[in-house]
């Protein structure tokens, strides 16, 4: 026994060699994006096997740290960085880096199924958020308290709601936040007065709310993404510390050529062009 | 020669220190060698407590030095009421990624206070209840069946218990008692109170059986039923181990991460009701610290929680430990 | 009180201590059952042996089953030679009434109730900026390599989580060998370290294999001290080396369960992925019972 577990210690510890770890490009951040980055990782790895693709989430905020604390290579952002960030990352590595859309997303608002509503305005939605609507009557559905899903404060979805929408007021306290968006997308679709948001790739046993622009109801589709004709459209972004070069370039060229943008619309998002 | 003779003469003489060979000498040194060497090793348990300590606080102490970090995180912004909107009230609030960052650590401390008080209420009970019984009342091989099973629910890892919770408790209350957050308090104090109870068991189960059999004996001797000797004779005698096992499912509670994290709703509300969702001081570290930069405001801040807990669960850990060897004593000092 | 009614009421009320235990091995019960019916059928030889593909919601666990031994190794090579040497000095080397092993037992009781998400901290804190980044300088790297965080750290940081379990076990089994075997060891010319090395500690070996056990279960479950010091989402490849990150049983079941891509389509993967979590930790916590019993039973005969 003792004979066994030795060998199989030695054999073990051989295989773990301290070498550098050469060849991997590490993605890191977008909740968001984190299955568009695995399926395009897993899509590029089939074709070229001698690169090594690491994808993890967190939300953009974690991507955006790990950028900046130069724990990553590519960062996975739903939001443009901030300037105080560009600021850290300029002290840290002296550069501003570099900022490359992949897709375009539009920021949806979920209800449950059986949730009479069909649209709300950007003022009802803001509202809700801030907490100063509370109960759903108040908007045209029926009498009871509204449940408000949110994301937590890592997230690039969880920024770019509070900056295009609360315009930078805080969201109301009674929010739940859920570390991604199919967390949200799952609470809603159980909870008959629960309100979330999210990517529109996620949407899956919940209904969409179209937001009311003017008179007209404006739904989250491909052309009114594309045309910015929904006001809540955002691009997704990567981004690096310096140009890409390498693997790295591969991988994003990939990502950003006609195969890589069709990945783009099976996963739910809408190409970048 | 006369045996007095003999005596005297030994007890006059000094003993000649017999001269050890090279031999011998190099074994004592050898063993010396070793003796200090794993005296040494002993070390590292001290070692391990104050590196703890000193690298947790090291972090959090820009949030003392650095002026930008003292301005954004001040003692009085973390624990008095802070102005939000123009037009509303002062309140607490957890927002460390804002314009202005919101940094109050009232709401997750009451956040973690309500998970460990619905934790307490319902584990203490179970708990000390089926360590009496086990002490008690179950038949030989009842309770040694009843340790190693209960002991395999300590074992399950945090995870699955915060997994359990999330999926099966969470829908089950809701449908059971109507509330209105589906992720509460109530939630994550039973997932809380699945882990703590194996702990409140286990150790007041051990405080019970030190109990001398002689207490009970006598308690019989004079008439007693068996529950009239348990309740009032062999608990009061343990009551501080009980006590003391209390205290550690407590500490267990207020630092545990994962069930907190995936079934209490993370919504830093500051309110009454154990059906709100809360945000605990545990979770809070767990689900921001990936979004931090290093050496930021919002990092210190994290570490500076990480601070408060240590101190709470250290101050815990201490009473337990006091009134476990007070039980000792009382137990073992006094009993025939 | 009549003395009948005082029996039936103090029935009434042992009853009640009995259904609190029944309680909790109840619940223990609707735990199991629950995972076992979402996840058996998932469960496959494939499940097992392969990654995870389709954005998690295809594929087995392999590399999370790799990551999760490769963790749990290293840390119990960290771990066991410290543990098990603290606990001989506590129990064979030091005076009776010395200064120095009263606080090495306030450390050790206090070192078990820190939060385990505080030993995440530490882990960043101390590991993986100190260290790591000590390492760096002196290894003149310009990025970051060993400041980051990895499987040395990860195991690392759980070693300082699980020494008070090793060293309470092994000072239950150093308690163990009788005082008897010592004596005559001695009496018979053996230093101190030969008895122990000769005597006690083979003497001790089940004891000492129960802390290692129980360690090892610890570390397989253990989620919030490797949340930021190595664990990732997605790695299809295994980690090649100690600076690499790594896949988790623990992490992946709670990655899956709050930011799964979907939600209904992962279930069962979670389901199995709990299964396998479960069925492991309790294989090794019910190998660890089995010798722990066995142990106190000969300690018992032994006095």
């Amino acid at each position: 026994m003792k004979k066994f577990l030795t060998s199989f210690l030695a054999v073990f510890l051989l295989a773990l060699p301290v070498a550098a770890q050469a060849g991997t490009v590490t993605l890191k951040g977008s909740d968001t994006m984190v299955i568009l980055g695995q399926r395009w990782a897993e899509e590029f790895m089939k074709k070229n096997s001698g690169t090594k693709l690491q994808v993890t989430g967190g939300g953009s905020g974690t991507g955006i740290s790990a950028l900046i604390n130069g724990t990553t290579e590519i960062c996975m952002s739903s939001r443009p960085m901030k300037e105080a960030e560009t600021e850290k990352l300029r002290t840290r590595f002296n550069t501003t880096g570099t900022e490359i859309a992949v897709a375009k997303d539009g920021v949806t608002f979920y209800v449950h199924e059986k949730n009479p509503l069909s649209s709300l305005t950007l003022e009802q939605l803001k509202g809700i958020y801030l907490g100063d609507i509370t109960n759903w009557k108040d908007v045209g559905g029926p009498d009871a308290p509204i449940v408000v899903y949110s994301r937590e404060n890592s997230s690039g979805t969880y920024v770019f709601v509070k900056d295009n929408l609360l315009g930078g007021d805080d969201y109301t306290a009674s929010a739940q936040t859920l570390p991604g968006t199919a967390a949200v997308v799952n609470a809603v679709s159980k909870e008959k007065n629960g309100i979330g948001y999210g990517g529109a790739a996620y949407a899956k046993g919940v209904k969409e709310l179209k937001i009311k622009v003017g008179g007209a109801e404006v739904d989250p589709s491909a052309e009114n993404i594309k045309s910015g004709k929904y006001p809540l459209s955002r691009d997704l972004y990567f981004y690096l510390r310096s140009k890409p070069t390498g693997e790295a370039k591969a991988f994003i060229d990939y990502a950003l050529s006609a195969e890589g943008q069709q990945v783009v619309t099976k996963v739910g998002y809408f190409p970048v062009k | 020669m006369d045996r007095d003779a003999v005596m005297q003469q030994g007890l006059a003489e000094t003993m000649a220190v017999p001269r050890l060979s090279p031999a011998a000498r190099r074994r004592q040194l050898r063993e010396k060698a070793i003796a200090g060497f794993v005296t040494a090793m002993a070390f590292t348990g001290i070692a391990a407590l104050v590196l703890i300590i000193v690298f947790v606080a090291k972090e959090a102490l820009d949030l003392f030095l650095d002026a930008h970090a003292r301005e954004e995180a001040s003692l009085s912004k973390m624990f008095l009421a802070q102005p939000t909107r123009p037009g509303k009230p002062l309140a607490f609030l957890w927002q460390p990624v804002s314009s202005v960052p919101k940094v109050s650590m009232i709401p997750l401390f009451i956040g973690t206070l309500k998970t460990t008080l619905v934790s307490m209420l319902v584990a203490v009970p179970v708990g000390v209840a089926a360590a009496l019984f086990a002490a008690e009342f179950a038949p030989r091989r009842m309770r040694e069946l009843l340790k190693p099973v209960i002991e395999l629910l300590a074992g399950i890892p945090s995870v699955v218990l915060g997994f359990f919770a999330l999926m099966v408790l969470a829908t089950f209350l809701q449908d059971t008692f109507g509330f209105t957050y589906r992720l509460n308090a109530v939630v994550a104090g039973l997932g809380l109170a699945l882990a703590i109870v194996p702990v409140i068991f286990t150790v007041s189960e051990d405080a019970l059986t030190a109990v001398p059999r002689s207490y009970r004996e006598a308690s019989l001797a004079l008439g007693a039923t068996p529950w009239e000797t348990a309740w009032k004779v062999v608990l009061p005698a343990a009551a501080p181990g009980i006590l003391a096992a209390c205290v550690l499912g407590f500490g267990r509670a207020i630092g545990e991460t994962m069930i907190v994290l995936m079934a209490s709703g993370n919504a830093a509300i500051v309110s009454a009701n154990l059906g709100d969702s809360v945000r605990s001081l545990s979770a809070t570290i767990a689900a921001e610290m990936g979004e931090v930069v290093v050496g930021s405001p919002h990092y210190s801040l994290l570490f500076f929680i990480g601070v408060e807990l240590f101190i709470f669960t250290f101050i815990l850990n201490m009473l337990a430990s006091a009134w476990t060897r007070r039980v000792l004593k009382k137990l073992t000092g006094g009993a025939a | 009180m009549r003395h009948a009614t005082r029996r039936t009421v103090g029935g009434a009320l042992t009853s009640l201590t009995g259904l609190a235990a029944l309680l909790i091995v109840g619940m223990l019960a609707v735990i199991l059952l629950d995972v076992i019916r979402g996840g058996a059928g998932h469960v496959t030889w494939q499940f097992l042996s392969e990654p995870p593909s389709d954005g998690m919601m295809g594929g087995g666990i392999f590399p999370a089953l790799y990551g999760t031994a490769a963790l749990t190794l290293l840390m119990t090579l960290a771990v066991m030679p410290v543990g098990v040497l603290t606990a001989v000095y506590l129990h064979e080397y030091a005076p009776p009434d010395s200064r120095l092993a009263r606080w090495v037992r306030v450390a050790i009781v206090n070192l078990a109730g820190v939060p385990s998400i505080v030993f995440g901290l530490f882990g960043l804190g101390f590991f993986i900026h100190f260290v790591g980044g000590s390492l760096d300088r002196a290894l003149g790297y310009q990025e970051l390599h060993w400041a980051q965080p990895g499987l040395l750290w990860a195991s690392l940081t759980l070693a300082v989580l699980t020494l008070p379990v090793v060293i309470v076990a092994t000072e239950e089994a150093l308690r163990a060998v009788p005082l008897d075997h010592r004596t005559a060891s001695l009496a018979l010319g053996a230093t101190q370290s030969q008895t122990l090395v000769r005597v006690v500690l083979p003497g001790a070996l089940p004891g000492i294999l129960t802390g290692a056990v129980l360690a090892v279960s610890r570390g397989a479950g253990e989620v919030a001290p490797i949340l930021f010091t190595g664990a990732a989402y997605f790695l299809p490849e295994l980690p090649s080396s100690l600076s690499s990150q790594f896949m988790h049983l623990g992490y992946h079941t709670y990655v899956l369960a709050t930011q799964s891509p979907d939600v209904e389509a992962t279930r069962p993967l979670l389901y199995a992925t709990v299964l396998v979590l479960l069925m492991l930790t309790f294989a090794l916590n019910l190998v660890a019972v089995v010798i722990r019993t066995r142990t106190r039973r000969k300690a018992a005969n032994a006095q």
